[in-house]
């Protein structure tokens, strides 16, 4: 089980919640999980082939699960997965 | 130090104009922030550069880029430049525009701090402001919609433009490699347009292998900026190539204004709420090393945020923390 944070975008599709549970030991697991409960959450977390969407940024904690190991990512118990839209940022 | 090397120091040498006296930064050692003897943890000195940011170096590529590519400049080229900005590179593009006589058009979220707003009509630049809640995202598909419908505006467009990375890897990271004698463990700096982690990272690559990690440290904007109204809204810089980074790691808010407020307490450094965040990711790698050169990036000085107070005032009085585009 772990803890999912819910970016505003999503949260109408997540009956308006900031943060839900999810079960699953990997990054994939937890969020097809998240996209069982909640389907309205599919389309927009999964592209056509199954990987994550590419305006999709998920972080195991606070580092993008891109630059780990994507889906199979490992999830611990006491681990949050934090899920933000990509944004245009920095000093730009 | 040789004669020659200090003529190439920011502080000393002779320049024929102030364009000329972008880059040269100093590399500067925090001792009392370097978590370990063997960890030797240093600050780029970014801030240094003529209007304060690391972005001198990337309009400056940008513009003789344009100008080089003949879509600037005599001969019927344009004249007038558009671009989507939080700040810096604005305020950048428009002291060289304004060296060099083009007219200068910028777009920027109108929640970003005040400052801005006066450096940009202090070099004569014209501002037009983008919705604050959609972050950096209005600025840029703003610019996109203007330059589209009108074709006398040259758009640099640092997020699609080659040589925004350019400036690093022809300059931020070799000045890197010649001080520190090519020996780079670790290389962390912001995730904006991703120029610097770009352009740095694929130098340091070709140089170092996989014995130097890339780090990008990037903001965790607050949600009051998160104004999309669905993820397909998002927005990745075209420049971006991922596969470069080792690690990716998000700085919240109020973290970046905590860092940023210790390299100025136990350091003595007057830097930019982004480099506070970048200083805490490199602080977490010099932890998790046990020798070795971490090199950071101090992005700007702190000038443009003294009236948000981060600097003197406690955290939880700063106003507007989560609905600032501080970086």
């Amino acid at each position: 089980m772990a803890v999912v944070r819910i970016p505003p975008v999503l949260r109408p599709s997540v009956g308006g919640e900031r943060e839900v549970s999810a079960e699953g030991s990997t990054v994939g697991e937890i969020l097809e999980s998240l996209a069982s409960d909640h389907p309205e959450t599919r389309s927009q977390l999964f592209g056509g082939d199954g990987e994550l969407n590419r305006y999709v940024n998920v972080y195991l904690n606070d580092e993008d699960v891109r630059v780990l190991d994507g889906l199979t990512t490992g999830v611990g118990s006491g681990d949050t997965l934090v899920i933000l839209p990509a944004m245009a940022g920095g000093a730009g | 130090m040789t004669p020659g090397h200090l003529a190439n120091r920011p502080c000393a040498g002779r320049y024929e104009d102030i364009v000329a006296a972008i880059g040269n930064t100093p590399l500067v050692e925090l001792k009392r922030l370097s978590p370990k003897p063997g960890v030797r943890l240093w600050a780029k000195m970014e801030s240094f550069n003529p209007t304060g940011s690391v972005k001198d170096r990337v309009a400056r590529a940008l513009i003789e880029d344009g100008e080089q590519k003949g879509l600037i400049g005599a001969g019927g080229a344009k004249s007038r430049i558009l671009e989507p900005t939080s700040g810096n590179t604005g305020i950048s593009l428009a002291m060289i525009c304004s060296r060099k006589g083009y007219d200068l058009t910028v777009v920027m979220p109108e929640n970003v701090t005040p400052e801005r707003t006066q450096l940009l009509e202090m070099y004569g630049a014209k501002i037009v402001y983008s919705p604050g809640n959609q972050g950096s995202n209005g600025a840029v598909a703003m610019s996109l919609e203007m330059a589209a419908a009108d074709p006398s505006l040259y758009m640099p467009y640092q997020y699609g433009n080659e040589a925004n990375p350019g400036a690093h890897y022809n300059g931020t990271a070799l000045e890197i490699l010649d001080d520190l004698d090519g020996e780079v463990t670790a290389f962390v700096a912001g995730l904006g347009t991703g120029g610097t982690l770009m352009g740095n990272a694929r130098r340091f690559k070709e140089e170092l292998g996989d014995a130097v990690k890339i780090v990008a440290a990037e903001p965790m904007q607050g949600e009051p900026v998160q104004g999309l109204r669905s993820l397909d809204d998002g927005f990745i810089p075209p420049i971006i190539d991922i596969s470069l980074l080792d690690r990716k790691i998000f700085v919240t808010n109020s973290d970046a204004i905590v860092w940023t407020r210790r390299l100025l307490d136990e350091e003595g450094i007057f830097a930019g709420v982004s480099s506070g965040a970048i200083a805490s990711i490199a602080v977490r790698i010099a932890n998790e090393i046990d020798e070795g050169n971490v090199v950071f990036v101090v992005c700007d000085d702190g000038w443009k945020y003294l009236s948000s107070g981060i600097y003197t005032r406690p955290l939880d009085e700063i106003e507007n923390l989560d609905s600032t585009v501080w970086w």
